[in-house]
């Protein structure tokens, strides 16, 4: 059965340089100002378009909003900071070590790794577990072709990712926030799902530092903790490994990480979010929309228990 | 002219978000942006409001309680800025989501709980409601102590995992309630009719 990516058209990608209309922003603002007390006045000046939009109204985020507020804590908590501070990271040279339940574990060049893939253009619903969320043009290759040159044995059911340790090069290592490095892990059929990518850029440009340079994981239906950045090692393993969050936080963060709009995080509701550079919230779609792709994967498990 | 140059400094925070998001210059997620910054200052403030009398009673400083009626109205202030922009701006004033954020989660109520006292410590904060209420005024607005405490733990619950600033402020917090848990201690065992 062939499977359908859904597709936000890329004709939508040259709004990017007019979403910010600074006219409705200036009514907005007006309004915000003139009608502090008054809600509902302050709601119809926003207008068209800066409100929480449908669900289906997905026009990519703009590149200087992907690329300036980053959830990147080997950087910085602060995610307007870890753009300065990744600013002169090294993406290269760089090697992947890949090993556990494979049949060569080896050390690969990246450009080595990539060679003779072609990235694709994915444009991407992304949703944060803090209930927000952005569209990003991601230019990457489907894991699972990547998963195929790596030639994992049939010992291996679960992929791990694990992000540079460098304190050097990111100063939020130096503190004791999270267990270092960073770690995340997909069930091998999650991994091998076409949509999960592993990416390279980001609007046909090479993705910087801040966002996960120079190679990332994105699984669109889970939130965005998922997605490894600055991955170094890739290992195959027969249990499911500890992954950090669920590590640091286990009543907050599971290892599905499912996007789910009926399991709340226990300290904030999941069942609507906001859209970046938007105000209001829209409703969250159950694996972030991407249910028809995605769903069969968890048949008969149970999604608040596996959250 | 003192007094106005306070006043004038309290405000320029709000001025600031104001000016900011006039020129769409605040930053990538505006929401965000107004949202914490209106709740960051009035917490601050509240802080400054309560750092008064021990400024007060450690410099022997009289002036400075001119400043703090005016410095906790404008917490206040802040206050309701930023539960108006959660409201409207945030939850697009969909009461069943608000009504459901508050009574699921510790965050909404603590903060909900704050904006109750700072509310009615403003409306009797003028001269003629502390006349009115004579005794039972200086007990009312002891429930700052209450809501500063409210305030930091909603504050804390924000963050996700990096608690080092909300432990840096409960440091403060600590010790301005704690100053004066000592002095009422040392007035209790000094007080002549005691025993």
């Amino acid at each position: 059965m062939p499977l359908r990516i859904p597709r936000i058209a890329p004709s939508e990608i040259t709004d990017e340089r007019h979403f910010w209309d600074r006219r409705s922003w200036l009514a907005a603002v007006g309004g915000a100002v003139g009608a502090a007390a008054a809600g509902p006045a302050l709601l119809s000046a926003m207008g068209p378009g800066r409100r929480g939009g449908g669900a289906d109204d997905d026009k990519p985020t703009p590149y200087d909003s992907i690329t300036g507020y980053n959830n990147f804590y080997e950087f910085s908590t602060d995610k307007e900071e870890v753009k300065p501070l990744a600013a002169r990271f090294r993406t290269r040279p760089w090697t992947v070590r890949v090993e556990g339940a494979v049949r060569r574990p080896r050390t690969w060049d990246l450009d080595e790794l990539l060679r003779g893939f072609t990235a694709e253009e994915r444009i991407y619903r992304h949703r944060c577990v803090e209930a927000w969320s952005m569209v990003v043009p991601w230019n990457g290759i489907p894991l699972a072709q990547v998963i195929r040159r790596l030639d994992p044995t049939p010992a291996a059911k679960y992929v791990e990712f694990t992000t540079l340790l460098d304190p050097a090069q990111m100063p939020g290592q130096r503190s004791g926030i999270l267990p270092w490095p960073y770690v995340e892990a997909l069930r091998l059929d999650e991994a091998m799902h076409p949509l999960t990518l592993l990416v390279t850029g980001i609007y046909g440009r090479p993705i910087p530092p801040q966002n996960g340079a120079p190679l990332r994981l994105v699984v669109p239906w889970k939130y965005g903790f998922k997605g490894a950045k600055s991955i170094v090692r890739i290992r195959f393993l027969e249990r499911q490994p500890a992954t950090t969050w669920a590590l640091a936080v286990p009543n907050e963060y599971g290892f599905y990480a499912n996007v789910n709009p009926t399991v709340d995080h226990p300290r904030w509701s999941q069942a609507r979010e906001r859209r970046i550079g938007e105000f209001g919230r829209r409703p969250t779609l159950m694996f972030n929309g991407y249910a028809e792709q995605v769903a069969s994967l968890y048949g008969g498990m149970d999604l608040r228990v596996n959250f | 002219m003192r007094w106005w140059g306070v006043f004038a400094l309290a405000a320029v925070p709000g001025v600031r978000l104001v000016y900011r998001a006039f020129w769409g210059d605040l930053g990538p997620d505006p929401l965000v942006t107004l949202e914490h910054g209106t709740g960051f200052w009035a917490f601050v403030l509240l802080i400054v409001t309560l750092s008064i009398t021990p400024l007060r009673r450690l410099t022997g400083w009289n002036q400075v309680i001119k400043l703090r009626k005016m410095l906790g109205l404008w917490s206040a202030a802040y206050a309701v800025a930023h539960v108006t922009i959660y409201a409207t701006l945030d939850q697009g004033l969909d009461w069943p989501s608000i009504w459901a954020d508050a009574l699921e989660h510790r965050r909404i109520y603590l903060g909900a709980a704050t904006l109750v006292i700072l509310l009615a410590l403003a409306a009797t904060s003028p001269n003629v409601m502390v006349r009115r209420l004579g005794k039972r005024w200086g007990t009312l607005h002891r429930l700052i102590y209450l809501a500063v405490v409210l305030a930091l733990f909603h504050y804390a619950l924000t963050q996700k995992l990096d608690v080092r600033e909300p432990l840096l402020w409960g440091g403060v917090v600590t010790l301005l309630l704690g100053l004066r848990a000592w002095w009422g201690w040392r007035k209790f065992r000094d007080s002549p009719s005691r025993g």
